[in-house]
């Protein structure tokens, strides 16, 4: 076998409390597309960002065609031929496309001969670019399109793309992958980040596989099913237990024609979402991160608001409410980001108690604060909820990941919810801990509760979930019961064109 | 190398103990300083830190000491709400004179009549002045997101220009001889913020004192203020919590200005008097300082602010008995502000020395 473009030997990354890289070791072969796949947190970042020079592995060691590969900032690694498109661009609005890749030069040719330039690679490669075009005015795939100019002008080996498509219509990506393909014809090789499956089996000659920070494998997509892939990718084959018909309750929570513009310039704006959730059944909701999750979310625990009658609360207009109104009507929620969004990581788990329990569990008269039962209520927590932790007094930054979600989570189950709302139940969690929260989520409905539990583990929302929706870009799929679904069936619902799920119904 | 490596709970022990290790360095380098300039350092640190309080003419000095650190301390306990919340408002020394001036106006429109309720009334009239100069930035804040440090800054030198055209004409002392400036609310009898001008005691001393204890309730013991809190812990978690965002604004501001409004209004109707050009002394912003000095606690804040009075008395006599430089004194104010926020860094951080090579 010839030498490869770049040999990863050992790769090994540690930050505070979590391994994002373990001992990873694979090979890019010359004008080869490589897919990188993984789940969130699979620790497919940290591994590119080493690669590219952000982060300086801890141990391990990189081969660029045989000679030793470490380089100290990214200028470094452009130097040596390794370009990088990132998922979330860094261009100026305010300026044309010329001058932003100019900024990004060492030395820039003039205007006129840079402008010639980008419209003969532009055109070359089939991304139609005006270098005179103001950023401002252009679409997510074309502002892609001048980071992938401003990395080829510089002539790499190896390109690196994160989840190139996540921003992209189908439309482009088709225009995409097919610079792609001219890219590696011409001896270029690709590292493609991605955790859609299907686009990795049509444009990617050998994936390599994270969990957990881990090579767990190896495989050509081309003759590996998506199945496979994902199970690669979950760690164990999707399990989809068979549900004997409940008895469901009156419908808890209702949203009907629900469309909210997005919060920022990276967030999603949620389109025509209709969903309605029983008592006693748990509506789970799949999709890639970043496709309306934390949106949805805030619609649902009061911090968006929305016309009222667009989110009904056991028939009731709850909409225009905020948070603290909801959580009297019974409608509680649980975020995913754990530190700043669903705990304040400086204060104690006592002061975390009162941030959402103060309503319903009594600790407050009249605004004046009952300090005593918050700390009992926080001890409640910790002690059903099996909180490792010295005792309630303890800052919330000083708990593991694991256990502030076991508080988060037991704080708002013990409030007796009628409706829980909750994004990642086990996002770092481990596997024991993630059962016992599974196994409250069941019992919570059990006892009659609504849940909807918005999740990227499709393990979990297969072994918990009555139904199943996904989102993507902001829409969410018509819910399915979830029995007898098959893993191609979500997979479409999840990432797949738009619409073709109506086809399964 | 020496690296930071944050605690995984900040420390409470070096909580307490930054201001004291900040107040020894500004000792040591603010006597440095006083070295360079020709000064004997110990002489100058004992007349600054010891005369006013135990030297020979204290029974002067120590009811100036009140006099001094009552508006600093109820500026800086409003200040210290919306910092807590990361609402900056820089602005209080605007506050302070638009307080004085509605104040004081309020008293001068009864003059000469002499009533109970007089007094009562230019209370509410300044803290009303202060809280309207406050609503100023927090509404641009709030319905236009502009930047409230800039507005309430640029705010003080609109009111510094009011000051002087209330001086110079609609407040001006018609008995005045064509003097700048109103009539003296120390000649007025209703219209007098002194319970005991000898020892130093004016409402204002008892204002602070209130200030310090509704403030320590309302951050410890209410809601509103847990909220303040948190939206300066994680303002992420606190709109979860249920805050909105826009009332606590409002809130912060308009509570710090009333209560600038205040310190101006007792101000005027007591130890200066009088409306005038040179009325504010740069209360407003040493306020700041005493809100970060006493690390935002009420309890902290009326130490610090007794602190900063007795380097505000005990810098003017090391000027007149020294003749050390004005600017020096407030070099070494700014050092105490600047050591703090340095050693601060010790409470959330240790520092470590790092021996391992870096790969």
């Amino acid at each position: 076998m010839t030498t490869p473009l770049l040999s990863l030997q050992g790769l090994t990354k540690a930050y505070p409390g979590v391994i994002a890289n373990n001992n990873v070791s694979f090979d890019i072969g010359e004008g080869e597309v490589h897919a990188l796949l993984g789940e969130n947190g699979a620790g497919k970042s940290t591994l590119v960002k080493m690669i590219y020079g952000l982060v300086k592995p801890d141990s391990g060691q990189m081969l660029l065609r045989g000679q030793p590969f470490a380089p100290a900032e990214p200028r470094a690694a452009r130097t040596d031929g390794v370009a990088m498109v990132f998922q979330h661009f860094s261009l100026f609005d305010a300026l044309n496309v010329a001058e932003n890749i100019a900024l990004g030069m060492e030395t820039p040719p003039p205007m006129r001969d840079l402008a010639a330039k980008i419209r003969e690679v532009s055109e070359a490669y089939g991304l139609p670019l005006d270098p005179y075009r103001t950023v401002g005015d252009l679409s997510a795939g074309e502002r892609q399109r001048v980071e992938i100019i401003r990395c080829l002008l510089q002539d790499p080996k190896l390109l690196i793309m994160d989840e190139p498509t996540s921003v992209l219509t189908p439309q482009e990506v088709e225009i995409l992958f097919q610079t792609l393909q001219k890219l590696r014809a011409e001896g270029t090789s690709i590292l493609y980040i991605s955790h859609k499956l299907e686009e990795i089996r049509t444009l990617c000659d050998h994936a390599t596989v994270l969990r957990l920070g881990e090579n767990v494998g190896e495989c050509t997509p081309a003759d590996t099913t998506a199945s496979e892939m994902a199970e690669l990718m979950v760690g164990s084959s999707l399990k989809v237990p068979e549900r004997a018909g409940k008895e469901l309750g009156d419908v808890a929570l209702d949203i009907s024609g629900l469309s909210v513009p997005s919060p920022s310039a990276f967030g999603t704006a949620l389109k025509n979402v209709h969903l309605s959730v029983r008592k006693g059944e748990v509506l789970g909701i799949g999709g890639v991160a970043g496709n309306g999750q934390d949106e949805l979310l805030a619609v649902l625990s009061g911090e968006t608001l929305t016309e009222a009658d667009a989110v009904k609360l056991d028939g009731q207009p709850v909409g225009r409410l905020g948070p603290t109104q909801r959580r009297k009507l019974g409608l509680l929620s649980a975020p995913e980001e754990r530190l700043g969004h669903a705990a304040a990581p400086d204060m104690s788990l006592t002061e975390n108690a009162m941030l959402t329990g103060s309503v319903r569990e009594g600790l407050e008269t009249g605004g004046f604060l009952k300090w005593g039962e918050a700390e009992a209520f926080a001890e409640k927590i910790i002690k059903e909820f099996d909180v490792r932790t010295p005792g309630p007094d303890n800052a919330a930054r000083s708990l593991s990941g694991g256990n502030l979600q076991k508080f988060v989570v037991g704080r708002e189950v013990l409030q007796r919810p009628g409706v829980l709302v909750i994004n990642q139940p086990t996002w770092g969690v481990d596997a024991s801990a993630a059962a016992s929260i599974r196994q409250a989520i069941l019992d919570l409905a059990a006892g009659g509760a609504a849940v909807v539990c918005i999740s990227q583990d499709l393990d979990e929302l297969m072994e918990i979930s009555d139904r199943f929706a996904a989102l993507n870009e902001g829409r969410l799929s018509t819910p399915r019961d979830a029995s007898g679904l098959t893993v191609e069936e979500i997979g479409l619902m999840m990432g797949g064109a738009h619409g073709m799920e109506v086809a399964h119904v | 190398m020496i690296v930071l490596e944050k605690r995984p709970q900040p420390s409470r022990a070096w909580s307490l103990a930054t201001p004291l290790v900040a107040v020894l360095a500004t000792m040591v380098f603010g006597g440095l300083l006083f070295a360079v300039l020709g000064k004997n350092p110990v002489e100058a640190i004992r007349i600054i830190f010891y005369d006013p309080l135990f030297g020979e003419f204290a029974f002067y000095y120590r009811p100036q000491l009140l006099v001094k650190g009552a508006p600093l301390v109820l500026i800086a306990i409003g200040l210290s709400l919306g910092f807590k919340a990361g609402i900056w408002n820089i602005g209080a020394e605007g506050q302070y004179i638009i307080g004085a001036i509605t104040g004081a106006g309020v008293g001068l429109a009864f003059y000469p009549l002499e009533a109970w309720y007089i007094f009562p009334l230019m209370v509410i009239g300044g803290a009303l002045g202060g809280w309207a100069w406050a609503m100023i930035p927090a509404l641009l804040k709030v319905r236009f997101g502009t930047n409230e440090i800039l507005v309430s800054l640029m705010l003080v030198y609109v009111a510094e220009q009011l000051l002087a055209s209330m001086s110079l004409g609609l407040l001006k002392n018609p008995d005045g001889f064509g003097f700048p400036g109103s009539r003296n609310l120390n000649d007025y009898a209703s219209a007098n913020s002194w319970i005991s001008q000898d020892a130093g005691m004016h409402w204002g001393v008892v204002a602070a004192m209130i200030a310090v204890i509704f403030s320590y309730i309302l951050l410890n013991r209410h809601m509103l203020g847990f909220h303040i809190r948190l939206t300066g812990e994680a303002p992420r978690a606190a709109k979860f919590a249920g805050v909105n965002p826009g009332r606590l604004i409002l809130f912060c501001l308009g509570a710090s200005g009333a209560l600038a409004g205040l310190a101006g209004l007792f101000e005027v109707a007591g130890p200066t008097g009088q409306i005038s050009i040179d009325f504010n002394v740069g209360y407003g912003f040493t306020a700041i300082i005493v809100a970060f000095l006493g690390r935002l606690h009420p309890v902290g804040i009326l130490l610090a602010g007794a602190l900063m009075a007795l380097t505000y008395i005990g810098g003017e006599i090391a000027q007149s008995q020294m003749g050390l430089p004005a600017a020096a004194i407030q070099v070494f104010q700014g050092m105490l502000l600047f050591f703090l926020l340095a050693f601060d860094i010790l409470t959330n951080y240790r520092v470590r020395l790092n021996t391992r090579k870096v790969a």
